[in-house]
């Protein structure tokens, strides 16, 4: 026996008489058998090697070799005395990225077998330091909660991630991350939303499951991976203020205009009630900006901050065409102020500005001219001083509509009541009977 | 303006019925024409399809009107149905202008722009209107009405102003960027306001004033099928309008105005119709006051 053939002290080298683990017999049996041989050829070599051999093995092979621990957690079934299972699968162990490590180098307090029951936690941190670090400042740093193995997978399973077995392969993150966070997943316990599904429903999540686009924006392109910090503290990709860089990662030109627009500079100057990528397009549900969803969806979230534009947006009739379904093409807030660089009119820049009106009307009524651009999009009827024309055919109008209603509605009120009250008396004459035309002549 | 008594080959004369001897059969005089009921026909069909995608526009944040939206296949086809309701409308309006001025004009027939017949108002009818108002209070007699008593001038001239302002402003929306070569700037965003208000006019006012005046009122309800069926008993012709019934005796024309008992498949058909366009009108009256005062 030398160390290549017992790198690990087997029980009879060391000559100690060793209590068997309480394990099913038939296979400790079968186990046993396999080892049979190198315990005739022990035997033989016993007296004489016994101790200097026991010195050599512990010198050349301080490591657990895998197979000689897969000899027991090989088999699949194994499991410790609470009922998990403590099996290993060798020949995916063997190709996972720490395949070429002994089981030792992880699991360090095993010194030799037997082991005692109960082990201590593989420390990943021995060798993954900088992650360990980074872990310990993010939201994960509860290490109980968040062991590297939730997002990593089965411990003995781990491939480097840009294998597609891996769990934090790109195309796998989503659902890594989703275990926890979605409906089903620990995030309602922790009060936090529930974001895989709309991930997965967004342009990045259609990229990712649908086409396999390895570049798609996945969880961690947008969080981090193990410093993920809260999108309030000021450091996170995801705090407001980070956003833009954050999607500039990809998107760099949108990154680039959206800095020239008054959004952008509003930001920069530290006005954080400017919005950001995300206040738009949201964080997870992404959607593609042509599609209707986007279309129907965007305009009150530009309300929401120009609260009067808005409004009399809402009279117009582009509002009244874009709030039923099915008819998307009508201009949108940014289908005049842009999207990205809205700049104000008296930027020469800005697709409002005067000089730019016929092109941004004109893109989509053919035909448009100078006079035909007079038109105000954001008229207020109300306004006297701002449409005192408008303002001026409304009151007309509503006036007009007032004045027939109320007359008529009180001449026909009055009339109905004469007309019956005729009607009955003439039946009351006619002896109640009805008269020659069935009672029409009041 | 229209008139049947100066076009009597147009309305749906028969055969002189038998006098005095069938006194038990009601006589039937004719009012309207064939080409005046068809004339009707087509203006409630295309309003009411102008009003339910009208409104459904107008009252585009309301969950009806965008149920109703997508039922149809969403707004391209709303303003498709609005456009091509409107087109026909419009056609109907420049037939019936052209026929008015080619009787009034060209044949010189009287009666049409002045006169007892005319749909022109004149004295007569505020005179009517106050004698009408005294009679609901109970202050005075029931006023003698001729061939269009003053709410239905009114109404003729509010369907005549209505569709110049509403088919004005409709078209200047349409095709904005030609109408802009000679409307201020401010007048696009008016036309909006002018098309919808007046529209939102004509709705309310037709369907609960017309209505009601027209069809609903104890005199003729449920509905005055005479603008379906063209004719009228003796009885109802006397005892509504009494002003023309004695200058039709006076003049002697009793003979030309009549007409044929309308046959029960007009009957039934025009009660079909009828109630259906009230019905329709009336859902569509609802909506809007509660889509209004929402």
């Amino acid at each position: 026996m030398c160390a290549l053939c017992a790198p690990f002290p087997t029980r009879s080298g060391l000559g100690i008489k060793t209590p068997r683990r309480a394990k099913p017999l038939g296979k400790e049996d079968g186990r046993m058998n396999l080892a049979a041989p190198n315990k005739v050829r022990l035997k033989l070599h016993h007296h004489i090697l016994a101790a200097a051999l026991a010195i050599v093995a512990f010198a050349l092979a301080p490591a657990a070799r895998a197979q000689d621990c897969l000899t027991c957690h090989g088999d699949a079934t194994m499991t410790d005395s609470a009922g998990h299972s403590i099996a290993v699968d060798g020949q995916k162990f063997a190709s996972s990225i720490h395949g070429s490590l002994q089981c030792s180098n992880c699991h360090a307090d095993i010194k030799g077998y037997p082991h005692p029951d109960k082990i201590a936690p593989v420390q990943c941190e021995t060798c993954h330091a900088d992650q360990a670090a980074q872990l310990k400042t993010s939201v994960h740093a509860d290490a109980k909660e968040h062991p590297c193995t939730s997002c990593h997978g089965n411990a003995h399973d781990i491939y480097p991630k840009t294998d597609s077995r891996s769990a934090v392969y790109p195309l796998n993150v989503p659902k890594t991350c989703g275990q926890c966070h979605s409906n089903n997943g620990m995030a309602g316990k922790h009060g936090l939303p529930s974001v895989y599904p709309n991930y997965i429903d967004s342009i990045h999540g259609f990229a990712l499951s649908k086409e396999g686009l390895l570049v798609a924006a996945n969880c961690q392109s947008c969080h981090g991976s193990h410093g993920i910090l809260s999108h309030t503290n000021p450091a996170s990709p995801t705090y407001k203020s980070n956003v833009p860089k954050t999607c500039g990662n990809c998107h760099a030109k949108i990154e680039a205009d959206y800095e020239q627009g008054v959004h952008g500079k509003a930001i920069a100057a530290g006005n954080l009630s400017a919005p950001v990528c995300s206040d738009c397009h949201t964080a997870h549900a992404i959607l593609q900006p042509t599609e209707s969803a986007f279309r129907m969806q965007s305009t009150p979230i530009c309300g929401n901050c120009h609260k009067d534009k808005f409004s009399t947006y809402r009279d117009t009739f582009h509002s009244q065409l874009g709030s039923l379904g099915g008819y998307v093409e009508t201009a949108r807030c940014w289908d005049c102020h842009q999207a990205h660089d809205v700049r104000p009119a008296s930027d020469p820049a800005s697709p409002i500005n005067k000089a730019n009106l016929v092109t941004t009307c004109g893109r989509c009524h053919a035909g448009a001219n100078l006079s035909f651009v007079q038109y105000q999009p954001h008229a207020n009827a109300r306004d006297r001083k701002l449409s005192p024309g408008l303002y001026y055919v409304r009151l007309f109008m509503n006036l007009l509509l007032a004045c027939v209603l109320t007359f008529f509605m009180i001449h026909t009120i009055l009339w109905l009541i004469r007309s019956r009250y005729s009607q009955v008396k003439s039946k009351a004459a006619n002896g109640g009977g009805k008269s020659a035309n069935g009672g029409k002549n009041a | 303006m229209p008139d049947t008594e100066l076009a009597p080959t147009q309305a749906a004369t028969a055969p002189i019925a038998p006098p005095a001897s069938a006194t038990a059969a009601p006589r039937y005089f004719v009012r309207f024409t064939r080409e005046q009921r068809y004339m009707h026909a087509v203006l409630f069909t295309t309003f009411l399809g102008l009003a339910a995608t009208g409104l459904v526009m107008r009252f585009s944040e309301s969950f009806w009107a965008r149920k109703f939206a997508s039922g149809v296949g969403g707004f391209g086809a709303i303003l498709f149905l609005h456009k091509l309701c409107a087109i026909v409308l419009t056609i109907a309006f420049l037939i019936h202008v052209k026929e008015v001025f080619q009787r009034g004009l060209l044949r010189r027939e009287k009666g049409i722009f002045w006169g007892a017949t005319s749909m022109v108002a004149n004295w007569n009818d505020v005179k009517d209107l106050f004698g009408h108002m005294r009679w609901f209070l109970g202050l005075g007699p029931k006023p003698q009405f001729e061939r269009y008593a003053y709410w239905e001038k009114f109404d003729y001239w509010a369907v005549f102003w209505g569709m110049i302002v509403i088919g004005f402003s409709g078209y200047a929306m349409w095709f904005a960027p030609f109408f802009a070569h000679f409307l201020p700037g401010w007048a696009l965003n008016a036309v909006l306001v002018i098309h919808s208000e007046e529209g939102l006019l004509a709705i309310l006012f037709i369907f609960s004033i017309h209505f009601v005046n027209t069809h609903l009122r104890p005199d003729s309800f449920p509905m005055d099928m005479v603008i379906f069926t063209g004719v009228e008993s003796e009885e109802e012709f006397k005892h509504k309008r009494p002003l023309e019934y004695k200058r039709m005796l006076a003049e002697g024309k009793t003979e030309s105005r009549l007409g044929i008992a309308p046959p029960l498949w007009l009957l039934n058909f025009s009660k079909v119709v009828g109630t259906i366009a009230i019905a329709i009108g009336l859902t569509l009256l609802v909506l809007t006051l509660t889509a209004y005062f929402h």
